[in-house]
């Protein structure tokens, strides 16, 4: 129907909307005054990991987080 | 019932542009949702049993248009954390479009727009609210309902204008150094972000 349209730069650039959008959310964060910016900090903590499956076996996961262990 | 003036709009639309027919709010029943087609075989085959229900009985019909344009718009401003305005009664929202200020009235017309790093700002009455949004969505129903979703959304007292100037001043330069196109993006978002927060704070 349309050819492909003019795609915002971070698009070009190979960015996802999600990883944008979170960049910016992240970037508003560490603007912010000094009580809301420690609650704010910790709405940006993740904790996961990842295994890949090989052969109907999981690898060995990479486990990524921002709590102390 | 419905506003007929813009039944023949879409009318003429879909004779055009369409190979199948899409449904638009204005020809959707109100009242029930039942698989006619469905209920009709089924009493053919077996008129002592009711029928079941089928998936499309328990689906929710989109709200209907009013036939006058309602008095106020209801808001909703929801974060992934935090649901900042639920279901509130407001003149107007001006909400900060990739395409410009964008200011939403009772009775606007169905749009679902991209926002940018900015400012929005809820009028009711007299009293303006002012939140600075980071990037998301807003959805305007043609039931005078908007929604508008963001990941942050911070009223702008709550922002401390030494770090946004650092943090443009900072941006600036990594675009100066940045090589690849990940780090001009990056650079270059930062500094659309931190310029949108200036305006807020000094606007």
């Amino acid at each position: 129907m349309s050819s492909s349209a003019a795609q915002p730069f971070w698009r070009a650039a190979g960015m996802t909307y999600i990883t944008y959008s979170n960049l910016c959310a992240s970037l508003v964060r560490q603007c912010l005054k000094e009580p809301y910016r420690s609650e704010a900090v910790s709405r940006e903590k993740v904790h996961f990991n990842v295994s890949k499956w090989v052969d109907g076996k999981p690898e060995k996961p990479t486990i990524r987080t921002d709590t102390p262990e | 019932m419905l506003r007929h003036g813009s039944r023949s709009l879409f009318g003429r639309a879909s004779a055009t542009s369409m190979r199948w027919r899409r449904l638009f709010s204005t020809d959707l029943p109100v009242e029930t949702a039942e698989d006619t087609k469905f209920v009709e075989s089924w009493k053919k085959m077996n008129p002592n049993m009711d029928p079941p229900k089928t998936p499309s009985a328990y689906m929710k019909l989109r709200p209907p248009t009013p036939a006058n344009i309602p008095s106020k718009l209801t808001v909703n401003l929801v974060l992934p954390y935090d649901s900042v305005l639920s279901s509130k009664e407001v003149d107007m929202v001006i909400v900060p479009a990739t395409t410009g200020q964008m200011g939403v009235l009772p009775g606007h017309v169905a749009t679902i727009a991209e926002l940018k790093p900015g400012i929005l700002s809820v009028h009711e009455g007299n009293d303006v609210t002012k939140y600075f949004l980071s990037s998301g969505f807003a959805f305007v129903h043609a039931n005078s309902v908007a929604d508008i979703i963001a990941i942050e959304a911070t009223p702008i007292d709550r922002l401390d204008p030494s770090l946004v100037q650092k943090g443009l001043a900072d941006f600036q330069q990594k675009l100066n150094t940045a090589s690849t196109d990940v780090e001009k993006a990056e650079a270059q978002i930062g500094i659309d972000v931190h310029s949108a927060l200036n305006a807020a704070l000094t606007g």
